[in-house]
């Protein structure tokens, strides 16, 4: 039967595979333009900032990683909630192909924040609400990953993995307004609906570089979404293969 | 039986009333962990909490335009925290952030003297969410905005 394309196609494991490998070229090849642009000007182009100097520029890997792992997370939640509830095969797939990668970014952004907050504020690590929050976050990616290796039974570590990714949601809110609900050492969103207090000449970059690791990051989620769809099959041959041998 | 639900609705309603519970029990939980989840206390609220003197405790804010006064001996500080309403004295030896100046941010852990003013043992600098060229902020001082 001759159907349009639509996006129920990709939820299927074999077409899923066939546009990855058709789109998976031009993603890679836009985050390299957007991430060598974006982080070209920033690191070299952008000018200091008038209190920080040039340790302003970590800002764009900083901000960029933050806001990834955040929206990581939403869409890893996301597929284990569908997971949960369709037991749709790609889904549980999905949250273990985003986990690392979200929890890498987390990473990124402690560690980049860490570097930036000795100069600026005097110290690698308080324990305020923003860092700690962001601390339970990374937290939070690393027992996702370990529940969904922790059973034989996959699908029992699917099950486990997806309902601690689910409850972390509520984390996220967390840290989006930790900065307005506590007295904090980090300092509020500079970009909000109303607009930015980043002078244009800082923020052109850092949108840019921003663009390129969400496109770097998605590019590396179908990478891992493929290499698990093609893991799966193997073991579901193997088992076959085993079931008609005995 | 029309009160029976497909399994993948029943799914759905566990899911719903688990993240409905979830958010509930967040919300509760979001009041008592005002105290504790602040990082500092603005000079209006120890005013107004009174945290006993001697105790360790955070104080941040504002440093005062004109109010830092340095000691001969070069590393001991004497400025006032303001939040714009109420203010503090401080005091402080030690090492200072390169980002300590009049009118910026600051977060100094201490105790609080028997006489009101604060004794600092650490102090950061607390930066503000705006960022541009010096260039740009030079050109705004005059006018005091968030570069004065």
């Amino acid at each position: 039967m001759p159907q349009a394309f639509g996006w129920h196609d990709l939820a299927n494991p074999h077409r899923f595979r066939a546009v990855a490998a058709r789109v998976l070229p031009w993603l890679l090849a836009a985050a390299a333009g957007f991430l060598l642009t974006g982080l070209g000007l920033g690191l070299f182009v952008a000018p200091p900032d008038y209190l920080q100097g040039e340790s302003v520029r970590i800002m764009y890997v900083h901000v960029p990683a933050a806001w990834l792992s955040l929206a990581g997370y939403a869409g890893m939640a996301g597929a284990a909630l569908a997971g949960r509830i369709w037991r749709h095969p790609l889904a549980d797939l999905t949250v273990r192909a985003i986990a690392p990668v979200g929890a890498t970014f987390a990473l990124v952004c402690l560690v980049s924040g860490s570097l930036w907050g000795r100069p600026t504020w005097g110290t690698w690590w308080v324990w305020d609400g923003r860092l700690t929050s962001m601390l339970v976050l990374f937290l939070l990616y690393l027992g996702v990953i370990a529940l969904a290796h922790a059973f034989d039974d996959r699908l029992r570590g699917a099950r486990a993995a997806g309902i601690l990714a689910i409850v972390g949601v509520v984390n996220l809110p967390v840290i989006k307004y930790s900065v307005e609900w506590w007295n904090t050492l980090h300092q509020p969103a500079s970009i909000r609906l109303s607009g930015s207090s980043i002078h244009p000449d800082m923020l052109e970059p850092l949108l840019l570089s921003a663009t390129g690791f969400l496109l770097l990051f998605v590019s590396i989620v179908v990478m891992r979404l493929r290499a698990l769809i093609a893991e799966q099959r193997r073991e579901m041959r193997q088992r076959r293969r085993a079931a008609l041998a005995g | 039986m029309a009160g029976k639900l497909a399994p993948r609705h029943q799914r759905l309603v566990l899911a719903g009333s688990a993240a409905f519970a979830l958010v509930g029990a967040g919300l509760l939980a979001l009041p008592a962990l005002e105290d504790k989840g602040t990082f500092f206390y603005a000079p209006s609220d120890l005013v107004r909490k009174r945290p006993p003197a001697g105790e360790r405790i955070r104080l941040g804010g504002l440093v005062k335009p004109g109010s830092v006064f340095r000691q001969d001996d070069g590393l001991t500080l004497a400025f006032v925290v303001t939040d714009g309403s109420q203010e503090t004295h401080v005091r402080y030896t030690g090492l200072v952030p390169d980002l300590f100046r009049e009118g910026q941010g600051v977060v100094a852990t201490g105790r609080l003297l028997p006489d009101g003013r604060f004794q600092a043992e650490e102090l950061l600098a607390k930066h503000d969410e705006n960022y541009m060229p010096p260039e740009v902020a030079k050109s705004l001082r005059p006018t005091g905005s968030p570069a004065s």
